[in-house]
């Protein structure tokens, strides 16, 4: 008797948070938990009028054509490498502003150039696309236009000459994705005390060895953190990135497809549902294994940085 | 650096269209002109109709946004929740695996029929994100201090008001937060109508940063969706101008916001930490 009158008062008082969470989670399992049944849509011969339920099966088939592909190899090649050097690069370069960014005392100075060097992160990548056409265009760009041909140089055909683009693409990446990292870390360095600091210049510390042996290993941490989310995300990119910038040049693509972009090149132009499910397919699956992993070797070194 | 892009844009869109296509675009084009502005205004009809999709699209997001995440979050926050880590569980590892692009494009379409709707331009992706749910989630727990709730349970308010009359707000601050980044967000989003919208029969929908990709690649798109324009050849467009404008109009509202954005933003980031 007793425990029934418990329970209903359990119910009274919980009923109404579930439903307060329902509209959330309805959310999250249309959005992100049917798509993962939709997974076996890699498997199956799709074919539409049957349905994904009764289509084919087909095993593995499908990832037998991509990867048997050239496409396959240089698609993970690009996702893989340009991810590495935004990783690398992106990282320094953050770091480096935000250490400047905490060295000047001037208040204005300081909040003008917060504000300018975050404007780019918040540009859609369609604006970012027109802008980069401003500069490389070549009938009308600035740098052809305006550089290149009162120098007595050559006008370059930037959108289809590959050997320029592995650089532009990791200029314009870090140029519009720089800001936002730098504020995240110079959010840690803020909140490092100012005690340490003090100490280190009473025992006679330079600038320099302050910043080797305060600073950058109280931000470790957190450079760890954003080192393990960028490697879970390795196998992805940035669509507008790779998809926009280049204008979707065929001639490109040796140096510029991404599996992203691949992905919907085959799924929209082609309406081929094998080998996009299955790259796409292939893409969540190491991800999530990548995640899994750089967490547990960052668990085994250093407890505290570990994200779960 | 930062700024730099940005002042050619604006100059470009100001330069005079042949002097341009003779002369390429320039910091310091000699023969300026407005043309391109007063092209936009012609065509109005398009370029307007965009204009006020991308804001229906952003605000019906962005509440909508705010509304599930904060919801969530709460129901996240109470530890005597039957169930609640596996709610927690059931949040977080959308952050870690998904279904993937084609998956979630076959549940889109095929499931909830949302081609070439303006459902297209809002549901599929943007609206919750596991990050947000923590970023809010953390907010209430260190800065809603359970005691205030148990208070007011003893006064006999149920589980809703107490949500709807203390928790959301007090919580302005991360609500401005995470709305802006959602706003922002929706308002720069074009892949959505990438993949959901067809040219043929969805571009009543387009927003503008749709129009401002489709005109990449054809700038008579707009010549031949503005009504009375038919006399108009598309040889008058000037293109290259017009394009630039028409970029400079679809960047201004977020330099208007940018200033709220970056006071809560950094404010966001400290206070609900990047960690879990």
């Amino acid at each position: 008797m007793k425990t029934k009158k418990k329970t209903k008062i359990r119910w009274k008082r919980y009923l109404p948070i579930y439903l307060i969470a329902l509209p959330g989670l309805i959310y999250l399992f249309c959005n992100n938990y049917l798509p993962m049944f939709g997974i076996i849509i890699a498997f199956k011969d799709l074919n539409f009028r049957e349905g994904i339920f009764g289509s084919e099966w087909c095993g593995f088939d499908n990832f037998e054509f991509l990867f048997r592909s050239d496409t396959a190899w240089t698609i993970i090649r690009n996702t893989v490498l340009y991810n590495i050097a935004f990783i690398i690069l992106g990282t320094i370069i953050a770091v480096a502003f935000a250490i400047f960014l905490n060295e000047i005392r001037n208040k204005f100075a300081s909040r003008t150039y917060q504000t300018l060097i975050l404007l780019p992160y918040l540009i859609g990548w369609v604006i970012v696309s027109y802008l980069v056409y401003a500069f490389l265009s070549a009938d009308t760009g600035l740098i052809n236009k305006s550089i290149l041909e009162p120098l007595g140089l050559h006008p370059i055909n930037w959108y289809s000459d590959t050997k320029y683009w592995p650089f532009i693409l990791i200029f314009v990446y870090i140029w519009k994705s720089c800001g936002y990292s730098m504020i995240i870390y110079f959010a840690s360095i803020v909140g490092i005390s100012q005690d340490y600091y003090e100490a280190a210049r009473i025992d006679g510390a330079t600038k320099w060895q302050q910043i080797k042996s305060i600073t950058l290993p109280l931000l470790k941490p957190t450079v760890i953190t954003m080192f393990i989310l960028s490697v879970g995300r390795i196998f992805n990119s940035d669509f507008g990135l790779f998809y926009l910038v280049p204008r979707n040049s065929g001639v490109l693509y040796s140096v510029t497809q991404t599996i992203d972009v691949y992905v919907y090149n085959a799924l929209m132009q082609n309406s081929d549902y094998g080998m996009s499910s299955a790259a796409s397919v292939f893409q969540s699956i190491v991800g999530f294994a990548l995640v899994i992993i750089a967490n547990m070797i960052i668990r085994k070194t250093n407890k505290e940085s570990a994200l779960f | 650096m930062a700024v730099i892009p940005f002042i050619l844009l604006v100059i470009a869109s100001f330069s005079d269209n042949q002097w341009v296509m003779a002369n390429g675009i320039s910091f310091f084009p000699k023969e300026w002109s407005t043309s391109a502005y007063a092209y936009i205004l012609n065509e109005w009809g398009t370029i307007g109709r965009a204009y006020l999709m991308t804001i229906i699209v952003t605000v019906i997001g962005t509440v909508l946004s705010v509304l599930l995440t904060t919801t969530l979050a709460y129901a996240l926050t109470d530890k005597s929740l039957p169930g609640v880590k596996i709610l927690s569980f059931l949040c977080i590892f959308t952050m870690l695996f998904n279904g993937g692009i084609v998956a979630s494009f076959y549940v889109w379409v095929n499931v909830f029929n949302i081609r070439n709707t303006i459902w297209a331009l809002i549901f599929p992706n943007l609206m919750m994100n596991a990050f947000n749910i923590i970023l809010v989630k953390n907010y209430y727990n260190s800065s809603i201090p359970d005691s205030l709730k148990e208070a007011a349970r003893i006064d006999g308010a149920g589980e809703i008001r107490i949500f709807t009359q203390i928790v959301f707000p007090l919580s302005k601050p991360i609500i401005a937060t995470i709305g802006l980044m959602t706003a922002i967000a929706y308002w720069n989003d074009w892949t959505n109508g990438l993949y959901y919208l067809t040219e043929r029969n969805g571009s009543q929908y387009y927003t503008i940063q749709l129009v401002l990709n489709t005109i990449n690649e054809n700038i008579s798109f707009l010549a031949s969706h503005a009504g009375q324009s038919g006399a108009i050849s598309v040889a008058d467009i000037p293109s290259t101008t017009v394009r630039m404008a028409i970029a400079v109009v679809g960047v201004i509202p977020i330099l208007i916001a940018y200033p709220f954005f970056q006071k809560y933003f950094v404010k966001g980031i400290t206070l609900g930490g990047v960690k879990e």
